[in-house]
C-alpha cells in the first residue's frame, strides 16, 4: 500500500500548480470566462508544453502512456483553480476515446494534434431523451455507399463550441434503449448539415446543442466497431468521470480553505465566527466530507487505469461519484451558508466554486443513477 | 382536536381563491412561473390591484386600511396568494415600515406615509445590515449627527434588496456616543433616496440576477422629523420590526405550489425510457418532501391557533423560518436535478430562438434560493433565538 504520488507524478503535480497560481488567478479566469471564446489559447499552448494534454496518450503517438493516477493532481489544480478550457473534453473522453477505440490511421491524425494543442475534441452523448444513459441513443447513422448519413440531436455537449472534431454517438441499428448498436461517428462540426447552438453552463464553461440533419461522413470517421461502440465508450465515461472526481477534490479543498479562512477572520459579536461551537463542527463535518471523497477519488483513479473486469470498475466508479457527489452539495452549501451574504455574490470566488461542485454533483450522472448503477451490480 | 377549518374559515378560502382567478392578471402568474424576475412596476401592478379591492394590508389597524381578518383568515389569505402564482409582496413598507409607524409614529408620519404604503405610492428599502453588521445588527456604525433641524447621515448600508427600485429606505444609524451598550444610541430614520449624497451601487449574486445592493450616504440630510420614536429608541424598533418579519416566513403556498410543478415537471422528464416520476429513488425524495411540507403546514396551523387565541409570537416562528426555507431550497434543488443533464445549460449564446429557457432558469434558481437561509436572520441565528427564548440554553 502506498498512497504517495510517484517522484514523476510529485514534479508533475508542483509543476501544474505552480502554472495555476501564477497564470490562472480569480481575475485571469474571470477575463477567460467573460471573453468571446470561453477559453485562452494562452493557457492551452501552455498545457500544451507543461504535456499535459498528451499526458493519458499512448507513447506511440507522441504521449505520455500515463493514467488516471497520474492525471489525479492536474484534475485537482483544476478543480481549485476552476479552470475553463475545455480538458476533459479534449483529453479525457475525446482522445482517450479515440486512442481506445480508433484504428491506427485515426490515431496518428488526432493524437499527436491533442498532444501538441493543435486540436481539440469533445463527446456528443447526451440527448434530450438521453438522461445519463450512454446507451440511450436515438440519433441515427444510416449506411450510404461507404460512409453513413446522420440525423438527430445532441445536448449539452461541453467543449463543443471550441472542438475541431466532435465524438458523436450515433444508433447504426436497434431501438433507442438497446445495447447493441450503439457506434461513434467523428463529426467535423463545420460539415454540411450540422447546426451549433453554443450555450453557457452554471460553471461558466462552454457547450453547446447540436442538430444535425443529413450529415455525410465517410467510413473513416466511424470510431470503433459499428454497433458495438458501448463497452468502449462506458470505458472511456469512467475514466473521465474518477477525473472528474480528482476535479472535485480540488474544488472542495479550495472551498474548505475560503470558509476556514473566513471563520477566523469575520468578527461578529466581538470574536471571529470561528469561535462558535456551532460553526466549529460544520466546519469540522466539511473537512471529513473532504477527506472521504479524497480518498474515493484515489480509488477510483487507480483502479479505472488498472480494473479489466467491467463490472468491477462500474461499481468502483459508481462507489466515487456518489460519494463525491454528496462531498459536492455538502461543503459547496456550506461554504456559501458559513460565508454568509457573501457567499452569494458574483464576486467571491467560493460562489464560482459552489457552482462547479454543484455541476460536478451532476456530471456524468447524479448520486441516484450511481446508486442504481452500483445496486444492480 | 379538530384539524379541519370551520366551515366559516372554508367560505373565507373560497372567496379568495374565486377572486384571485378572477383578478390576478395572467401576464403576472406566467411570468412568476417561468422563474422570471418581476420589474418595479409589474410588482407594483399587483400591489395596486389588491390596494384596490381593500387587501393589501390585512394587519394593519382598520382605521388605515386593515381588513379585520384573524390570524388564520391572514395565513388563508396569504397561502391562496402563494398557490395561485401570485407575486409576493415586497415586504418593506407593508410589513415592516407600515406596522413601525402605526406602533411608534407620530399622526404626522403615519398621515404622510401610511396611506402612501399602501396604495403603492412609493416603493420602500430596507437600510438594516452593514459589511460589518450582519448577524450582529446592533453594532452597526452608519452615523447621524444632528445639525439644526437635521441629521447628518453618514455610512453604508449592505445586502439593500431592491434599493435600485426604492423611492425610500427605512435605516437602522447610530446617534449616541461609543461608549454606550451597543443596543443602545440607535436611531430609526427615513431617508428619502433622491436626497443628494446617496449612492446606490448593485451586488451581483451568483444566478447573475441583481437584487441587492450597497448603499452609501455621504453627507446626507434627513430632516429631524423623519426619526420614528426616539432618538437613542431604534433597538426597540428594529426587535418590533424583525419579529414581524419573521411571521411570515414559512411560505406554505407558495411551497405547495412549486411541489405541484416539480411532480408535473418530473412527469415529463423522461428516464430509461419512462419517465423520472417512476423512478422509484425520485419518488422517495418528492415523497419525504411533501411529507415535511405537509408536517410543517400543521405545525403552523398550531402556531396561528395559539396566535388566534391571544398569545404573542415566540421563537415558533424561527422555527418556521428554518424549515420553511429548508424546504423551499429542496424544491429548487430537486427541480434541478430532475432536469438531469439538461440543467447544466443556463443561457444560449447567440441566436436561440429555441432555446429552453425554463430549463435554464432551474440551476440558477436553485443557486439564488441559498440565500433563503442567510437573509431575514440566518437560520443558524433562528436557531440561537429557538436556543435561548424557548429553551433557556
Amino acid at each position: 500500500m502506498n498512497f504517495d504520488y510517484t517522484e514523476e507524478q510529485r514534479l508533475l503535480a508542483e509543476s501544474v500548480q505552480r502554472f495555476v497560481a501564477r497564470d490562472y488567478g480569480f481575475d485571469v479566469r474571470k477575463r477567460i470566462v467573460a471573453g468571446a471564446a470561453g477559453m485562452s489559447d494562452e493557457v492551452w499552448r501552455a498545457f500544451a508544453d507543461l504535456g499535459l494534454l498528451g499526458l493519458p496518450l499512448p507513447t506511440q503517438t507522441g504521449g505520455f502512456g500515463g493514467g488516471a493516477a497520474d492525471m489525479m493532481c492536474v484534475m485537482e489544480a483544476i478543480g481549485e483553480a476552476l479552470v475553463v478550457e475545455p480538458y476533459l473534453p479534449t483529453v479525457g473522453l475525446g482522445a482517450r476515446l479515440v486512442a481506445r477505440a480508433g484504428d491506427d490511421v485515426q490515431r496518428a491524425a488526432i493524437l499527436p494534434a491533442v498532444g501538441e494543442g493543435r486540436m481539440k475534441l469533445a463527446l456528443a452523448f447526451t440527448e434530450a431523451g438521453s438522461r445519463y444513459d450512454l446507451g440511450r441513443v436515438a440519433t441515427r447513422a444510416a449506411r450510404t455507399g461507404d460512409g453513413y448519413v446522420i440525423d438527430g440531436e445532441k445536448r449539452i455537449v461541453v467543449g463543443g463550441p471550441m472542438a475541431d472534431r466532435i465524438a458523436v454517438t450515433v444508433r447504426t441499428s436497434g431501438e433507442e434503449g438497446d445495447p447493441q448498436g450503439v457506434s461513434v461517428m467523428l463529426v467535423d462540426p463545420r460539415a454540411a448539415g450540422v447546426t451549433m447552438t453554443p450555450c453557457r453552463t452554471l460553471d461558466g464553461l462552454r457547450a453547446c446543442d447540436l442538430r444535425l440533419v443529413g450529415v455525410r461522413v465517410d467510413a473513416g470517421a466511424r470510431l470503433g466497431p459499428e454497433g458495438g461502440a458501448l463497452a468502449a465508450l462506458e470505458e472511456v465515461v469512467d475514466f473521465a468521470t474518477a477525473l472528474v472526481c480528482a476535479e472535485a477534490v480540488g474544488a472542495i479543498r479550495y472551498a474548505n480553505d475560503a470558509t476556514l479562512e473566513y471563520l477566523k477572520t469575520r468578527k461578529q459579536f466581538g470574536m471571529p465566527i470561528g469561535a462558535f461551537q456551532a460553526l466549529q463542527h460544520r466546519m469540522v463535518d466539511m473537512v471529513i466530507s473532504y477527506e472521504q471523497a479524497r480518498s474515493m477519488a484515489c480509488l477510483a483513479c487507480t483502479r479505472v487505469d488498472v480494473e479489466r473486469d467491467a463490472l468491477e470498475r462500474r461499481r468502483v466508479v459508481s462507489a466515487a461519484k456518489i460519494k463525491i457527489a454528496d462531498a459536492c452539495r455538502h461543503v459547496s452549501q456550506e461554504s456559501v451558508q458559513l460565508h454568509g451574504g457573501m457567499g452569494m455574490t458574483e464576486e467571491l470566488k467560493v460562489s464560482h466554486t459552489f457552482r462547479r461542485l454543484t455541476t460536478i454533483a451532476q456530471q456524468f450522472g447524479d448520486a441516484d443513477h450511481h446508486l442504481a448503477r452500483y445496486a444492480a451490480g | 382536536m379538530d384539524l379541519n377549518y370551520s366551515a366559516e374559515e372554508i367560505a373565507f378560502r373560497d372567496m379568495v381563491r374565486e377572486w384571485l382567478r378572477a383578478n390576478l392578471p395572467a401576464g403576472l402568474r406566467e411570468k412568476g412561473g417561468a422563474y422570471d424576475h418581476f420589474t418595479r412596476d409589474e410588482l407594483l401592478e399587483w400591489h395596486r390591484i389588491l390596494a384596490r379591492q381593500g387587501w393589501i394590508a390585512p394587519a394593519w389597524p382598520a382605521e388605515w386600511g386593515g381588513t379585520g381578518w384573524n390570524p388564520v383568515q391572514r395565513y388563508l389569505f396569504e397561502e391562496e396568494c402563494g398557490y395561485a402564482g401570485a407575486p409576493a409582496l415586497m415586504p418593506f413598507g407593508l410589513a415592516m415600515c407600515g406596522p413601525v409607524l402605526i406602533k411608534f409614529g407620530t399622526d404626522a408620519q403615519k398621515a404622510r406615509f401610511l396611506p402612501r404604503i399602501y396604495r403603492g405610492d412609493d416603493f420602500w428599502c430596507q437600510g438594516y445590515s452593514e459589511p460589518g453588521s450582519g448577524s450582529d445588527l446592533a453594532s452597526l456604525k452608519t452615523r447621524a449627527v444632528r445639525d439644526g433641524g437635521d441629521y447628518i447621515v453618514n455610512g453604508q448600508k449592505t445586502w439593500t434588496t431592491l434599493a435600485h427600485f426604492a423611492d425610500w429606505i427605512f435605516c437602522l444609524v447610530r446617534t449616541g456616543s461609543a461608549d454606550e451598550k451597543k443596543q443602545e444610541g440607535i436611531s430609526f430614520l427615513l431617508v428619502d433616496m433622491k436626497a443628494p449624497g446617496i449612492t446606490v451601487r448593485p451586488l451581483m449574486l451568483m444566478d447573475g440576477g441583481h437584487e441587492v445592493n450597497e448603499v452609501f450616504f455621504d453627507d446626507v440630510r434627513v430632516p429631524v422629523e423623519n426619526r420614528v420614536h426616539d432618538e437613542g429608541k431604534g433597538w426597540v424598533v428594529a426587535k418590533y420590526l424583525l419579529s414581524h418579519e419573521r411571521l411570515n416566513t414559512a411560505r406554505i403556498g407558495t411551497s405547495r405550489r412549486e411541489l405541484d410543478r416539480l411532480r408535473e415537471f418530473a412527469a415529463r422528464q423522461p428516464k430509461d425510457g419512462g419517465w423520472l416520476i417512476d423512478d422509484p429513488r425520485f419518488r422517495d425524495r418528492l415523497t419525504r418532501l411533501e411529507v415535511e411540507l405537509m408536517a410543517l403546514s400543521i405545525t403552523n396551523l398550531r402556531f396561528l391557533d395559539q396566535l388566534r387565541g391571544g398569545r404573542a409570537p415566540g421563537a415558533e416562528v424561527s422555527m418556521l423560518k428554518i424549515r420553511g426555507t429548508e424546504i423551499q431550497q429542496m424544491l429548487t434543488e430537486l427541480m434541478m436535478q430532475a432536469a438531469g443533464p439538461l440543467a447544466q445549460s443556463v443561457a444560449a449564446l447567440g441566436d436561440a430562438p429555441d432555446f429552453d429557457l425554463f430549463t435554464a432558469s432551474l440551476a440558477p434558481r436553485y443557486c439564488n434560493f441559498r440565500k433563503t437561509s442567510i437573509y431575514a436572520g440566518s437560520n443558524e441565528i433562528q436557531r440561537n433565538i429557538i436556543a435561548k427564548m424557548s429553551l433557556g440554553l
